[in-house]
């Protein structure tokens, strides 16, 4: 339902630079992992496999924690915020949609960015 | 070694230009900044200011064919922009400049002669604690008249890629080692931009495209390193003519501005079919 709820405010954003604002706003609410969860270095068994912004996934508790260690991974730290507010606490991140990242970014993202920004998904319901 | 230096020893010094001499020229007026990205965000994030931003799948590709688009599409994205004929533009982005290069080989398919790439692209201009805006530069429309797409200097097609490959002529793949072996059919990461076979261009040499780049700074190599690479480590002659090819062309126009720009070989270009042609050309032989 959350997830539906914050398709349709995306969906209002016809505009290009519209929608890149709104999705550069819900990157600067991003936050790492925190230490509790998990320090530096990060197990290779949390890295998003040919992810070039370096993403780390981690469930616990059924939360979602990610950390992005590429500064210019503007994208990923956007998903990364989508799928921790859209899908942590609820019983369904095993059953997030992969096409989640298409109708997020758009089909013209290029298929380096797309399926790094996939694999995160993928990660994620792995690990739900 | 100082940047002013590297950059003057290079065969042709006036495409690159430092992030110090970028600082110096932001309000000069002959100077058009572009960003070319890979990822969609970094421009409206923040950018150089006064930058504008040229998104390559958006503003460069056809959409209903495989090329790109015509002078009059040109000259209208540029008159939008704000180029004009004689403007400097100075192109610079993510991912050691790759997309930027990109964008540098498309205007020089349309003959604009003062472009420059930034050195260190966004990476460096961000790790300087130079400043970023977010507002975007007026825009007064300009009449920009592109030349007619010159298809011929710098711009390879498949046949002509098959006869410099027959005759053992000078080709250079840039793809990894694992899409060069024909381990793999495409770049981690990137699989739907595959092909039906794995494997280069019979007598292509393998020279992935980031080697040309220190990957800390994204700055471009010295001129001795780059010659080391290409020159003594792949048996390149600079005065024979050169191809080179990736995927579907961008990497390899990396390749083609290091080539023919740093290095100076005369005759380069780059085979923007490339692998996802080749590989799924019928009939077209490939090696392993």
């Amino acid at each position: 339902m959350k997830l539906e709820n914050f398709l349709s405010d995306l969906s209002m954003f016809t505009d290009r630079d519209e929608r890149m604002e709104f999705l550069i706003d819900i990157a600067s609410r991003f936050k790492e992992v925190p230490s509790e969860i998990a320090e530096r270095p990060f197990k290779k068994e949390n890295k998003v496999p040919a992810c070039e912004s370096d993403a780390y996934v981690w469930l616990k508790d059924n939360k979602l924690y990610f950390a992005v260690e590429n500064p210019q991974g503007i994208s990923a730290k956007a998903l990364a915020v989508i799928l921790d507010e859209n899908f942590s606490g609820t019983d369904d991140i095993k059953n997030i949609p992969e096409s989640l990242v298409d109708t997020v970014f758009g089909s013209t993202i290029s298929m380096g960015k797309g399926e790094g920004l996939r694999g995160m998904v993928r990660l994620a319901k792995n690990l739900g | 070694m100082n940047t002013a230096l590297k950059i003057s020893e290079y065969a042709c010094p006036d495409v690159v230009v430092s992030t110090d001499w970028l600082s110096q020229n932001l309000n000069n007026p002959k100077i058009r900044i572009i960003e070319s990205n890979e990822d969609q965000l970094l421009y409206s994030s923040g950018h150089i200011p006064g930058a504008i931003e040229i998104d390559w799948a958006k503003d460069l590709n056809d959409q209903f064919s495989r090329d790109y688009i015509q002078s009059d599409a040109f000259s209208s994205l540029l008159s939008r922009l704000g180029v004009s004929n004689d403007s400097t533009v100075i192109l610079y982005g993510d991912k050691n400049n790759w997309w930027a290069c990109y964008t540098f080989w498309v205007f020089k398919l349309f003959g604009h002669e003062d472009v420059r790439i930034l050195d260190g692209g966004r990476l460096k201009w961000v790790s300087e604690g130079r400043e970023i805006t977010k507002e975007k530069p007026k825009l007064s429309e300009t009449k920009y008249v592109a030349k007619i797409r010159d298809d011929k200097t710098y711009r390879a097609f498949r046949d002509e890629v098959l006869l410099v490959s027959k005759n053992r002529g000078q080709l250079v793949d840039v793809r990894s080692p694992e899409e060069f072996s024909g381990e793999r059919l495409h770049m981690e990461g990137y699989p739907n931009e595959g092909a039906l076979r794995g494997g280069h261009v019979p007598n292509a040499k393998s020279m992935p495209w980031a080697r040309a780049v220190d990957t800390k700074t994204g700055c471009f190599l010295p001129a001795s390193e780059l010659k080391a690479l290409y020159v003594e480590g792949l048996e390149l002659d600079p005065k024979k003519p050169t191809i080179a090819y990736c995927r579907i062309g961008e990497r390899s126009s990396h390749t083609w501005f290091v080539l023919h720009y740093l290095l100076g070989f005369e005759d380069v270009k780059n085979y923007d079919g490339s692998w996802t042609e080749w590989g799924n050309s019928v009939g077209y032989p490939i090696e392993r």
